[in-house]
This record gives structure tokens, sequence and C-alpha cells, in this order.
């Protein structure tokens, strides 16, 4: 144990496993997460058993490197190529772009390197002479630490490629797809540590559906599960804060500050889903000159980010869970993805291969 | 990707701290924590970054919260009234 309280008390689990079973929806119910850690708890501890008959958990776009478009991964792979040092996080090594991954390039000799912190990139840019480019990838939680080594005066040898994306605006937009039918969200608890409650409030108030703010163990699961389910047979849809030892209203104004200090807010792609509309983050033209974009040129293959056969699209847009797809767990593993959700550690594809999906098909 | 794991705090310096999960030790930066911290202090890591202290007072707070949630739906749970408390004789 890490910390002094215990959050793996099982009598309250059985508690928190009875209240679910009070609160059967009286029509069938979806709840959409967008988190891959909570996909991860999940399936690990088998919640879904837990759920009364009629309510459907799905994960919709919680891995940001499924979500991110392969012309995102073809600059990275171009940067690499131009003989430049490429850092990124472990988990887009391996997922496609149009013609290859950056786990391709590596493996013809370019420096593609894989980092646990943006602040090893700066690292690598003090132990090298050229250039370094850090592929900032991620939600809100992450997005404050590109911004922070950018403030921090870098080595003038590092730039970055920003990728970075807003959650709130993909929920709101989700709902919107043809067929979603998404009864609640279970929001993702450390992105609401940095952006607190209010964005839910602004971007998914009016669409009057239960939206409530989940912690990662499965007690926290299960209690947010509780709210979802509870304000549903109420009838009183609304953002609720189910995390509130990490989250508040306001959120972490200094985390907050630094992004604000370094991006703008800019629509964005998201793989499988499209362009939404003021869901991504652009640098301010104060840091200009540490956008690898404009620092170099590159020559783009077309992009390709439709998989022939994959489900990617419909399981990111919680439209379909991985075991719909025919791939899965036949031409499609962890050791042989075909498709982005299959490559990310916090893939749908990926963790339900590993921990297996519904307690009960 | 947005795993974050709490940790306690060992010793702070300036703009970092040397931060400790359950025995395995590293550095983890601070400017993007909003609060002061103060060796022992719990924090949560986000990719090398503190992002939130963490209250053992907060901790306990959850827990009260999911008893509540228990109480209300399901009479024959009782609310207990020390929270911080396993809810039973075999429970850790």
């Amino acid at each position: 144990m890490t910390t002094p309280v215990d959050f793996s008390d099982p009598d309250r689990a059985r508690d928190l496993a009875r209240v679910l079973q009070t609160l059967t929806p009286a029509d069938p119910f979806k709840i959409v997460h967008v988190c891959g850690t909570h996909e991860m708890a999940i399936t690990r501890n088998g919640l879904r058993s837990f759920l009364p008959d009629g309510v459907d958990l799905l994960e919709g776009p919680g891995c940001p490197v499924c979500v991110t478009p392969a012309a995102d991964i073809d600059a990275a792979i171009e940067i690499a190529r131009s003989g430049a040092v490429l850092c990124t996080f472990g988990d887009m090594m391996r997922v496609p772009g149009s013609r290859q991954s950056l786990d391709g390039a590596r493996s013809e000799g370019h420096d593609v390197r894989t980092v646990l912190s943006a602040a090893d990139a700066v690292a690598a840019a003090q132990e090298s002479d050229r250039d370094v480019v850090f592929f900032a990838v991620g939600f809100e939680t992450t997005a404050p630490m590109t911004a922070a080594i950018l403030l921090d005066d870098p080595p003038a040898n590092l730039s970055v490629l920003a990728s970075h994306k807003q959650i709130p605006q993909a929920m709101a937009a989700l709902l919107d797809l043809p067929g979603s039918r998404i009864g609640g969200y279970l929001a993702p608890g450390h992105v609401s540590t940095i952006i607190g409650t209010r964005p839910y409030d602004a971007w998914l108030g009016t669409r009057r559906i239960p939206i409530v703010v989940g912690g990662f163990e499965p007690l926290d699961i299960l209690y947010a599960l509780g709210l979802i389910l509870r304000q549903n047979r109420d009838r009183s849809p609304r953002v609720e804060n189910g995390y509130p030892r990490a989250v508040d209203a306001e959120g972490n104004l200094a985390a907050l500050r630094l992004i604000d200090e370094v991006f703008e807010t800019a629509d964005a792609r998201w793989r499988g889903i499209g362009t939404i509309p003021d869901s991504g983050y652009r640098l301010r033209s104060a840091f200009a000159d540490r956008d690898a974009r404009s620092r170099f040129t590159l020559d783009l293959p077309p992009e390709r980010d439709e998989i022939p056969g994959c489900r990617c699209p419909d399981v990111l847009t919680a439209r379909a869970v991985p075991s719909d797809c025919p791939l899965f767990g036949n031409r499609c593993t962890p050791l042989t993805p075909v498709g982005p959700c299959m490559v990310g550690s916090e893939g749908a594809c990926s963790i339900w291969f590993r921990y297996g999906g519904r307690e009960s098909l | 990707m947005c795993l974050a794991a709490p940790a306690r705090v060992i010793e702070v310096s300036d703009d970092t701290a040397i931060v400790d999960y359950g025995g395995v030790r590293t550095t983890a930066r601070l400017d993007a924590l909003p609060d002061a911290v103060a060796a022992g202090d719990y924090v949560l890591i986000h990719t090398g970054f503190a992002i939130r202290r963490l209250s053992p007072e907060d901790g306990e707070e959850t827990l009260r919260l999911f008893d509540e949630l228990a109480a209300s739906i399901s009479p024959d749970v009782e609310a207990p009234s020390d929270a911080s408390a396993p809810r039973s004789a075999d429970a850790r």
C-alpha cells in the first residue's frame, strides 16, 4: 500500500456491487468511458460482471495513441528519417502510420527513442548536438508537461511535434454520431484532476445525460457507476464528481496556466472519428520556433489510416466492442496487431486480448 | 497514458522532489503542482510530474461517500460511524 487509506476493502466492494444491482435500468443503458486506465481497471478486475442487466460499459476514444492520426505518425517518421532524434512515449512506437510505424523506422536505423516523461526528451537534447524532437501525444493530463519543458528554457536543439487532444469536446462529438446511443459517461479521473469538472458542464451540460468523474481503484469505479445509474433512475442527469479526493470544480490551476501559456485551442483530427472542432492544442505563435512542423520540411506520404476489415473506428467511438471485430484474436493480436486499438497498451482490443472482455458472454 | 500513481514525498528541492512509490524512489517535477508540499506528503504523479497533493483525510472522506451511497440504496447496508475502519474483522 502506497497510501495510508485502504481502497481494497472487499466488503465495500460487495456493498457497492449490491447497490448496482438495485439500479437496474428500465431500458438498455450504455455507459461509455474515455480512458485506457479505466478500461484496464474495469477489465482486469472483471467489473463488468457487477453491472445490472441491460447495462453496457464500453471504452470510447480513451487511448491517446490510438486516436493519433496516421499523418502525425508519418510526420514523426519523416523527422526521424531526416537525421533528428525522435522521442516519444513507448505506446506510440508500434501504432501504424500510413506506410510504417515508428518502430519500423527505428529498425531501419533511425534514432527513435522511448521516454517516460517529457523531461527525458530535454535530457536527450542536452546530451546531443543533433535536433531532438518530442512527439507529444496525450490528453489534458499530459499537455501541461509538454508546456512545462518549453517554458523551462530548454536547449535550442529541442522542438515539439504536438498532437495533444481535449477530451470533453470528443465526448460531446461522440453523442452526435449515428448509432452512438450513449446513456451516460464515466468521465476520466486524471484528465479531470487537471481540467476540473466545469468543462463537462460547458461542453455537455445541455445534453441531459449523467456524467460522473470516476477514480481508478475498483471501488472508485463501482461508486461512479452507481452514481451514473442513480442519476438515470432519478432522471436527474448532471455532472457529478465521484473522485473528489483528486478532482475539484476548478482543476489544477498551475497546470492549466502552463497549458494556456504555451498552447491555444485548435480543431484536431482524431483517428477513426474525424475532425472535432476545438478538440486539440496548437503551439502559440510565441513558441513557433519550437514547433517541429516549422523547423523541419516534411514531405509526407498520402495519408492512409483506414485498415481493411479493422473495426477500430467503431471501437474508438464506442459503437463496437473488440470481440465484434472479425480480426480480433485471429489475425489481430498484440504480437501481430492490425489496428491501433490492438497496439496501444491502453487500446480496448489490447486490454481485452490480455485480460478477457466480458465476464459472461 | 493518463495513468497517475500516488507517491510519498521524501525530499523537496526547488522545483523537484524525490518521491517514493512503495519502495521505488524517483525524481518528480513540481512545476505543475499548485500546492506547496513537504516531506511526508502524498502526491499524485503523472509522467514524472506531480499533479495533485493527496490528503489522507480526503481518502477517508471517499470511503465515507462509498458507504453513504451503499446505505442510501440498500436498507440492509448500514453506514458505519468510522469510515476509515475496515467494514469487517477479516478485511485488511
